[in-house]
């Protein structure tokens, strides 16, 4: 069966090879390049939408700024509500129905696995999916889907590796929520630790319809262990927080970068109770006044105002849809006029020291044939009661 | 043996939680014979009133009250305005409108208060935690709050002339009638009480899991499921059920499944008790005539 | 109002009227006419992806099928058939990615397996009534996709990540495409299962499931093994719902837990109402319900499809209590009135 599943790889692989002296461009008239998104606009995942409001409000920008090679951008996106086949629907409304040149920062992973080889086989530009999963860099199988922040994987190595330096006899206990990203994390402390991990960590996952964490953060306090890692959404992140300091437990305690949000996670967590935490960021947080008279932030702050008034400036979607558009708008430069699907890919595969506004400093967007992961830095940070306070250097990757 | 401890009492504070929600379903179902499936919503929206009057300056327990007031008032309204056309409808097609009913409270709150967390305000808050931590002053004082509701329902049910006719309306309709009791307002009313239960339970909710559109989503389940279990039909059931619910799931996910299979555990243990006691704990039986 | 003095879905639709045998040729050739039309127009007319949205409908609409055998004919609220639907695209997807075996051969394993499923939650289930039941079912369609993420089955259901299976290849001769012949294997079948089940209604064994919802009662009086039936119908119901996962699968050519989520199950039921419970032809629209309305909710508002979905489904159960399949029934009646006036 492992032959079977290598040789549908393989031969997505042989199909989407970029055949020379054969560009084809869709989706872009004199006047207009089509881009196309779908988001959980609906359903359980719907804290997400902020993320395509925010792309629509950049594109918008760009436009009315005159638009991109002699281009109005049109950006259609639609709900797919969380849903592997509302996505697989939309993605091929988008392809077949609208014919947008490419399709960019679609979100959640279960929904972009649901048509990444539906894009490979028809060879769409699947670009910057707004996903953590490690796979999205495999551009041997997957040549015209590219990711774009970091993944969680690495994101847990760099976490095991630290620990490890730190307390080389640790105690590991680690929550995670129970689907792709929570397990990516799992993965990720199991690379550092091979056949340690058996030996050191006690797991314990939740569902996102469970109503509380307590019980979980309890049963890993029993188990004896001096470091926490939690791989958890914002609000059960905040939960694990509070319960962590409540019962008088003291671990040295990662916190996935998903949840460390001030607004979102730290002040209702309370904020004196998460002193010490350890996570590793990307991109600046929004609500931390330290980055008050950043440049990059005013810019930001200048665009939620004029593009999107009503936004909740407290909500790092926007931070994360302004990065993101940002360095798509990068790629559509570099195309200069010439929007084939192919060139796309090789600009796409081409982006060199980008900077973008709401990355930390010191971190790049770097891209090449050979690395499909355009964001592999991250700095760790720690949590001081107001500010998260960034130590040690800028680390590329893990290097497992 | 002191982990043990600790998930039972880790338990009991997970099950205020659902025993709180279980009491606005009994209420419910007491007043009209259906099951509200978009009552968690409407709590979660009924917390987000009393945030935005607690932000607006008001003190807490001015906001507590008015967003009761508030919640009654929503909750006629909505029998009134958008169940009364479907008096005459099957039970099916209720229960469509609720789904319904629940998509418009949950989408609607997404978009007017914005899917963050947010925190919500305790009047129990200790400085101190109590039992190393385990138990809140909030869950000790939540807990009393259900108590008092459980005891309130328990007195309007039984002792009052008002909460007999409602029984009496959910129960048989054309007979109460016969007997001069205004049945659509019964309803109504019912609808009112149980909104404001749920508007309390929010509220005591909210300080625990955080105040998002979803707060709800889990909960709801487990109280149904609590509310099953106890009897339906009997608040003090209702509760207890609930508070058993979380430790059931609690301990089975700590020590029998893990806890990647606990919900699953927990659904499985109730409906076993429930094949062994159809009417639930403390239900009544009801037999029918022929 | 109350649960115990109504008969859950009305009778809609499902009395035996004796007909005259130029009726039902006249019937059986307006069938064939639809079928026609409903193969030949969107082959002719629609694109790929309109097919493919075809094709969704038409599986959930077996789904809504399997869902009114038990909840329209047989007055047993289930809110878990997403469960079923999840169990018997799963056992396709496995099938087919771990024995390399050929869509069509899964399709009747994935409905035996769902059956045999049906049969041992509906065997002690269904001694319980009304809510118990739908908690029941409800808290299997919470449990599944939680126990297609265990650990222990992750080599074979692929875990969170799911699995991928490959659509099938049109046989040449046909010299359709792939989401043509894939959209015309799903509307046969469609057809054969929707004709078979409108002839066991009107079988003996029809009629006794027909008489347990209305009169339980009776019908134990009169000498039937009410348990025996209900667990059958359950079965069966739930076998009819696997195999609409199974070619839910195919036409996907994915399947992950978070496509089976509790979501679903509602999903189902909202097309089974709005279809029209205890209707034959209700599922249909049912199924093409919940496969466009989003998109028309999404269209109206991008800021809130869920409250305009909502919003619709609230307006139009008010307007058809009983569904699509009431709407001819409402204008013969509003018809009668005037008359009457």
């Amino acid at each position: 069966m492992m032959q079977r599943r290598t040789l549908l790889a393989s031969s997505a692989a042989l199909l989407a090879v970029p055949r020379l002296g054969h560009a084809v461009t869709v989706g872009v008239t004199a006047t207009e390049l089509k881009i196309g998104n779908f988001m959980p606009y609906s359903g359980p995942a719907s804290a997400y939408g902020v993320i395509g409001r925010g792309d629509a409000a950049f594109f918008k920008m760009v436009n009315d700024q005159g638009g991109v090679g002699g281009r109005q951008i049109n950006f259609i996106s639609y709900d797919d509500g969380y849903s592997p086949p509302r996505a697989v629907e939309q993605t091929r409304r988008l392809v077949e129905q609208d014919h947008v040149a490419l399709l960019f920062h679609t979100l959640g992973t279960p929904s972009n696995s649901a048509i990444v080889r539906y894009t490979n086989q028809r060879r769409v530009p699947h670009l910057f999916l707004a996903t953590g999963a490690d796979k999205w860099g495999n551009y041997q199988d997957t040549p015209w889907t590219i990711g774009w922040q970091p993944s969680y994987r690495t994101e847990a190595q760099i976490y095991a590796k630290y620990m490890l330096e730190q307390k080389p006899n640790a105690k590991i206990a680690l929550l995670y929520q129970n689907d792709d990203f929570g397990k990516d994390y799992v993965t990720g402390v199991k690379d550092v630790l091979g056949s340690r991990f058996d030996g050191m960590v006690t797991t314990a996952s939740y569902e996102v319809t469970d109503p509380t964490v307590d019980s979980q953060v309890v049963s890993l306090r029993g188990s004896g262990a001096d470091v926490m890692v939690t791989a958890a959404t914002p609000k059960f992140a905040a939960q694990t927080i509070r319960k962590i300091h409540d019962i008088g437990w003291h671990p040295m305690h990662f916190l996935s970068n998903v949840s460390i949000s001030i607004a979102a996670v730290m002040r209702p967590a309370g904020p004196e109770r998460g002193i010490g935490i350890i996570t590793s960021a990307y991109q600046k947080d929004i609500t931390d006044a330290t980055w008050a008279n950043d440049p990059g932030m005013r810019s930001w702050r200048e665009w939620m105002r004029k593009y999107l008034p009503e936004g909740d400036i407290t909500d790092s979607g926007y931070a994360t849809a302004f990065n993101a558009s940002t360095t798509m708008l990068q790629v559509l430069k570099q195309c200069e006029g010439d929007f084939s699907r192919e060139n796309i890919m090789r600009q796409v595969a081409n982006l060199h020291d980008l900077e973008v506004p709401l990355l930390l400093p010191g971190i790049k967007v770097n891209t090449s044939p050979t690395n499909f992961h355009p964001i592999r830095q991250m700095q760790l940070q720690k949590w001081s009661g107001e500010h998260w306070e960034r130590f040690g250097d800028v680390i590329e990757g893990a290097n497992v | 043996m002191q982990g043990l401890a600790h998930q039972l009492i880790a338990g009991i504070a997970t099950g205020g939680i659902y025993a709180s929600v279980a009491l606005a379903l009994v209420m419910i179902y007491q007043s009209t014979h259906h099951l509200n499936f978009a009552q968690g919503e409407m709590a979660t929206f009924s917390t987000y009133i009393a945030l935005t009057l607690i932000q607006a300056g008001l003190p807490y327990w001015v906001a507590f009250a008015a967003t009761l007031v508030i919640s009654f008032g929503i909750g006629v309204f909505t029998e009134r305005i958008l169940l009364r056309p479907m008096h005459n409808a099957s039970v099916l097609a209720n229960v469509g409108v609720f789904i319904g009913l629940l998509l418009v409270f949950r989408n609607a709150m997404g978009w007017m208060f914005e899917y963050t967390i947010k925190s919500f305000p305790s009047p129990f808050e200790s400085d101190t935690p109590l039992l190393g931590g385990l138990v809140s002053g909030h869950e000790l004082g939540s807990t009393a709050v259900t108590l008092v509701v459980l005891g309130l329902v328990f007195v309007f049910f039984r002792y009052t002339k008002l909460g007999l006719a409602m029984r009496a309306a959910a129960f048989n309709a054309s007979s109460s009638k016969l007997v001069g009791i205004r049945v659509g307002w019964m309803l109504a009313l019912g609808w009112g009480l149980a909104a404001t239960i749920g508007a309390i339970a929010g509220m005591m909710i909210a300080p625990v899991v955080f105040l998002e559109p979803n707060m709800m989503l889990g909960i709801l389940l487990y109280a149904f499921a609590g509310a099953l279990l106890g009897g339906i039909d009997n608040p003090g059931g209702a509760v207890i059920g609930g508070f058993a619910v979380g430790v059931i799931e609690n301990l089975g996910g700590a020590y029998l499944v893990g806890t990647e299979l606990k919900l699953t555990l927990a659904l499985v243990i109730i409906i076993c008790v429930l094949l062994v006691k159809p009417s639930g704990l403390f239900g009544r039986v009801v037999q029918s005539r022929v | 109002m109350s649960t115990s003095q109504q008969p859950i879905g009305g009778t809609l639709g499902t009395e035996v009227v004796p007909v005259a045998p130029g009726v039902n040729l006249l019937r059986a050739a307006i069938i064939l006419l639809a079928f026609a039309m409903a193969a030949a127009v969107p082959i002719a007319f629609a694109s790929s992806y309109q097919l493919f949205q075809l094709t969704l409908a038409g599986t959930y609409a077996i789904a809504i099928l399997g869902l009114n055998i038990v909840t329209g004919f047989n007055g047993q609220i289930s809110l878990g058939h997403g469960a079923f639907y999840a169990v018997g695209a799963y056992t396709t997807a496995i099938l087919m990615t771990h024995f390399d075996m050929p869509y069509w051969e899964t399709l009747p394993i994935a409905a035996v397996v769902c059956g045999v499923l049906g049969f041992g939650v509906g065997f002690p289930a269904l001694r319980l009534g009304g809510l118990y039941l739908a908690l029941t079912t409800f808290s299997l369609a919470v449990a599944v996709p939680q126990i297609l993420k265990y650990r222990g089955v992750e080599d074979w259901t692929g875990g969170v990540q799911g699995t991928f299976l490959v659509k099938p290849d049109a046989p040449e001769f046909t010299g359709l495409n792939n989401d043509q012949y894939l959209y015309l294997f799903v509307l046969t079948l469609a057809a054969l299962l929707f004709l078979m089940m409108a002839n066991l209604l009107h079988s003996r064994i029809g009629r006794a499931m027909r008489s347990i919802r209305d009169h339980p009662t009776a019908a134990e009086a009169m000498g039937m093994d009410i348990a025996r039936i209900k667990t059958r119908t359950f079965a069966l119901s739930a076998g009819i719902t696997g195999l609409a996962g199974a070619l839910s699968a195919i036409a996907v050519e994915y399947v992950a837990p978070d496509s089976f989520n509790v979501e679903l199950s509602i999903n189902l039921f909202v097309g089974m109402v709005v279809g029209g419970v205890g209707s034959i032809v209700g599922p249909i629209f049912g199924g093409l319900f919940i496969v466009f309305l989003p998109n028309v909710a999404e269209s109206v508002s991008r800021a809130a499809p869920g409250v305009i979905y909502g919003v619709i489904l609230i307006f139009f159960l008010y307007l058809l209590p009983q569904g699509f399949a009431g709407f001819p029934r409402r204008i013969a009646a509003l018809f009668r009135k005037r008359r009457q006036d």
